[in-house]
């Protein structure tokens, strides 16, 4: 009896957390996603303040899950307003005629328990490049947190060209740094 | 003529008259590129400018440690008794005051902008080698509160220097005592 109690309990939840992708979202409260660039040997810090992603993640069965993950790029800030009022224009990220980045899953592998690999394709101001990002999960009560960072090349997307192409000025490497706070993700 | 005292023996040590020379050079060049450095927009130049400023400031900051440690360690020629005794006491104070806060400016100047840079988020970089410890945590409202006093000080170290000019041209030219040859480069 103590044990069929137990299981009735148990079954709708298992359900919940396997069975309904719908559930797995971002939460923005507690995600951010940094961008580091080298400026003349310095390192500064921007944020992307608006973005989301679909997730169809099962630990269990990673390669039947996939990511999808959206970028405002008009909300990219380095806190400083007068280079936030250039980022949006052409040479940098040419808001008005790419809006949005975005990263796809093509292959998602579990490497240990916690971590996995995540195969995809970048798209950013129109160029797409394949690129395989390292993802941490930790898990605390409710709420699931992925963590990982990848490098970039910003002169392949040809973000900060023209007079901004010497890498000397800009470095051409830029490192994404990214924490999602997600919920309704089933155990890891 | 022999009552005449022999500007060679009270002249400046040669460590004393180089590091002034160049240190005078110096100020005048970081207080041009200040000045027009801010007046730009974003642009490459801008961003080369600001740290070329940086480092020479560094660079001046450094070379001032050594010039304080130079002249405690060698005391320089005291003024000759005869000027001594034609001064005013004013003069004698403001002569004395004038020097120490020509000193006190060398490290307040360079110090504050050091601050203002830590304050904005933007560490020091060292010819974008080296990488200088933050004076202060990243804070944007205490970066705008000091930005003015980088500014304020360096004009008052500006108009200072301009008082100091003033003095020595007038000992060369209406005193014609010679003072100034105490801090000429080239052999006594």
């Amino acid at each position: 009896m103590q044990n069929f109690k137990k299981m009735a309990f148990l079954l709708p939840a298992l359900w919940l957390s396997t069975g309904v992708w719908a559930q797995q979202k971002l939460l923005p409260q507690g995600s951010e996603m940094l961008f580091v660039s080298k400026q003349m040997g310095v390192p500064v810090e921007g944020r992307f303040q608006k973005f989301d992603a679909q997730l169809r993640f099962d630990p269990q069965r990673p390669e039947a899950s996939q990511v999808r993950l959206t970028v405002d790029m008009a909300s990219a800030t380095l806190g400083v307003k007068e280079v936030d009022a250039e980022l949006p224009k052409p040479v940098w990220f040419g808001v008005a005629k790419f809006p949005q980045a975005s990263f796809e899953s093509t292959a998602i592998q579990r490497v240990k328990p916690g971590q996995y690999e995540v195969k995809g394709k970048l798209s950013i101001k129109g160029a797409t490049q394949e690129l395989t990002v390292p993802v941490t999960f930790s898990q605390a009560d409710a709420s699931t947190t992925a963590v990982g960072s990848f490098v970039i090349k910003r002169l392949s997307f040809k973000i900060g060209d023209n007079e901004w192409a010497d890498t000397s000025m800009v470095a051409d490497e830029v490192q994404v740094k990214f924490k999602l706070n997600l919920s309704g993700m089933p155990k890891i | 003529m022999t009552a005449h005292p022999n500007p060679s023996t009270v002249r400046y040590s040669g460590v004393a008259i180089f590091l002034h020379w160049l240190l005078a050079l110096a100020i005048v060049v970081l207080f041009g590129v200040g000045w027009y450095m801010t007046s730009l927009g974003f642009s490459p130049l801008r961003l080369k400018l600001y740290n070329w400023h940086k480092w020479a400031g560094v660079a001046f900051f450094a070379l001032s440690a050594l010039r304080l440690l130079w002249r405690l360690a060698h005391r320089p020629p005291a003024l000759p008794a005869r000027m001594l005794q034609a001064m005013p006491s004013w003069q004698q104070r403001a002569h004395h005051g004038v020097h120490h806060a020509l000193y006190l400016l060398f490290f307040a100047v360079p110090l504050l902008g050091w601050a203002y840079s830590s304050a904005a988020g933007v560490p020091v970089v060292f010819l974008g080698l080296l990488p200088l410890p933050d004076l202060l945590a990243a804070d944007k409202v205490l970066a705008d509160v000091i930005k003015p006093w980088h500014a304020l000080a360096a004009y008052t170290l500006g108009a200072l220097i301009l008082l100091h000019v003033a003095a020595a041209l007038k000992h060369h030219w209406v005193d014609a005592d010679g003072l100034l040859v105490r801090m000429l480069p080239g052999r006594g």
